[in-house]
């Protein structure tokens, strides 16, 4: 055995424990701002996963989505709502805690069914390493258009969505007001934060 | 200098194009009776360390120019003690952090409270392995380059939530939601004006893009071509090293010292290093993006068939070698003495104003510079690079 292949082994064996243990961690841990960290962890380490694959772009990638959008929105929200206090015991938690168990290892069960009945080919095909900048361009703007356009749709659609919700005062009043309503949505006056000196 | 030129050939492997110092120790140390692969693994770690040194010595520099600088812009001397004209002074700051005692909060979360620091400062000394300071003078020319600084400088955020949580206190928390949102916002225009300069070059490769730019010396550098993109860029990264005018997470007055409030010690000192490696880092990927990188201002190619030397002679090699380097430290310390200029003379804007700025005005001008640049290109393919 090479050098480069032990590292590789060693490499992987560590990623897939702190997988495995940290997306164990994310369920399990009481405490719910390191469940969430934990998650950093782990999309970290699934990261680490396709860099061996020698995918290095679509490493960068998750890293910068998963990690640096989707986990830092994760914890940030937490943090915004995060009150004190003690969640009131559920009835029959130890009825749900079995059933949902049962349905995890169930999925599981499949997966590892897949995982086994599938004729993997070994070697895989070649990875195509730093090509895979130029490749992935060219599938998105021809045959995968259509997927990515509507998944762009879809954004914009909850980034809508997201922005009716957050400024829904300013949308009702103006609704009740009978004014025009756009002009409510796209801009208020910023007042600044200044102590009213008028009143005593 | 017939011995000189024979230790420049033999080795520092200057022949071929450019240095090439790996192939040059890995063929010495096989001459020795080692194999490639453990030749190649004894290769790894030394440009590791000489570029964290490099970083280290960076960032004492940048300490003593900043307080050089701010003692001038307020009239004062400034430290003039610890060696001739106060050089010392970071390193007896550093020495005094190294000493101090390591203060864990009673309260604080101990854990995510030492993890914190590290998360800040590992992601920016790993941004270093695609620093170029000359066409092999860099650990590591992987093609995803400069979108691996993006993506590592995004993990950033959450150790600075991590460690203003832990510190279990209100101005360290709101410290760190204020640093999370502000790079949150900055980071969209900072990604979408290096993609402008990444769709010129057609490569990720900050070598490549350094290459593109080094054809007609300074005419030829992307800041001509990319005017607005370089604001945009120089604006974006201010806001992502927390500097003034955009020091809103560390504001003084209003959070004592936003999420660095708790931290003594070494794990403060992480802080201060994170957040200097970053400002160098930052002024040198302007430098690579914008400012032709480690180019003389004069391609050393015109000088050299002006003076009637080869290119590839070694002791030549060995010459603009060096100019490079010179050259990017350069550019990139021109720029770090306006970043400490900026500080010292600039009020810090408010948050409303920071988000407006970022949301509003940068995000929609970054987006018309993005498509001015790929209509240009497809106008002008010769001098946009199509």
């Amino acid at each position: 055995m090479t050098i480069a292949t032990s590292t590789e082994l060693i490499c992987f064996l560590v990623l897939s424990t702190v997988i495995v243990l940290g997306s164990l961690g994310v369920v399990l841990l009481e405490n719910i701002v390191y469940s969430a960290f934990m998650l950093g962890g782990v999309f970290m380490a699934v990261a680490g996963l396709y860099l061996l694959l020698n995918a290095s772009f679509v490493a960068a990638a998750q890293v910068l989505v998963y990690v640096g959008a989707v986990n830092v929105l994760i914890i940030f929200a937490i943090m915004l709502v995060n009150k004190r206090e003690e969640l009131k015991p559920i009835k029959g938690l130890r009825l749900r805690r079995i059933v949902s168990g049962a349905v995890c290892i169930g999925l599981l069960v499949l997966l590892v069914r897949v995982a086994i009945i599938t004729p993997w080919p070994l070697p895989g095909p070649i990875a195509i390493g730093e090509e895979a900048t130029a490749r992935i361009g060219e599938h998105l703007f021809t045959d995968y258009l259509l997927p990515f356009e509507l998944a762009s749709v879809l954004l914009l659609m909850a980034m809508i969505g997201a922005i009716v919700l957050a400024r829904r005062d300013v949308y009702d009043s103006e609704l009740l007001a009978g004014d025009d309503m756009k002009e409510g949505l796209i801009e208020q006056t910023p007042t600044p934060l200044l102590v009213d000196k008028s009143s005593p | 200098m017939m011995t000189f030129t024979f230790f420049a050939t033999s080795y520092l492997g200057i022949a071929g194009p450019g240095l090439d110092l790996k192939s040059s120790f890995v063929d010495s140390l096989q001459s020795f009776g080692l194999s490639t692969e453990m030749a190649r693994l004894l290769w790894l770690p030394l440009p590791m360390l000489l570029v964290l040194t490099a970083a280290m010595v960076g960032v004492l520099v940048t300490v003593w120019l900043e307080r050089k600088i701010s003692a001038a812009a307020q009239q004062r001397i400034g430290p003039e003690f610890a060696g001739a004209l106060g050089v010392l002074q970071p390193m007896a700051d550093g020495l005094k952090l190294l000493v101090k005692e390591d203060v864990i909060p009673a309260r604080a979360d101990g854990l995510l409270f030492s993890l914190g620091p590290v998360l800040v400062l590992v992601p920016v000394i790993l941004s270093w392995l695609i620093v170029p300071f000359g066409q092999t003078l860099l650990i590591s020319n992987v093609g995803v380059g400069i979108f691996l600084w993006i993506s590592l400088s995004s993990i950033q955020p959450i150790g600075l939530l991590m460690s203003g949580y832990a510190s279990n206190n209100k101005y360290s928390l709101l410290g760190g939601l204020r640093a999370a949102a502000q790079s949150i916002s900055y980071e969209i225009p900072l990604a979408l004006s290096v993609l402008a300069v990444v769709m010129m070059s057609n490569s990720l490769s900050t070598v490549e893009i350094v290459n593109l730019q080094n054809d007609a010396g300074l005419l030829s550098w992307n800041v001509w071509r990319q005017p607005v993109g370089f604001v945009i860029f120089w604006i974006c990264v201010l806001a992502e090293c927390e500097r003034l005018p955009f020091d809103l997470p560390e504001a003084e007055e209003e959070l004592v010292a936003g999420y660095q409030t708790e931290y003594a010690g070494m794990k403060f000192a992480l802080f201060y290093l994170g957040s200097y490696i970053n400002l160098v880092l930052s002024a040198l990927l302007v430098s690579v993006l914008y400012l032709g990188g480690w180019g003389f201002p004069i391609p050393v190619e015109w000088l050299a068939s002006w003076l009637s030397q080869p290119i590839d002679a070694p002791l030549i090699q060995l010459v603009t070698g060096s100019v490079g380097i010179v050259m990017t430290v350069l550019k990139a310390y021109l720029l770090v003495f306006l970043a400490i200029l900026l500080r010292w003379t600039t009020p810090r804007v408010r948050i409303d104003q920071l988000l407006d700025l970022g949301w509003k005005f940068l995000l929609p001008i970054s987006l018309v510079n993005l498509l001015v640049t790929a209509a240009l290109k497809l106008l002008f393919p010769l001098a946009f690079g199509g």
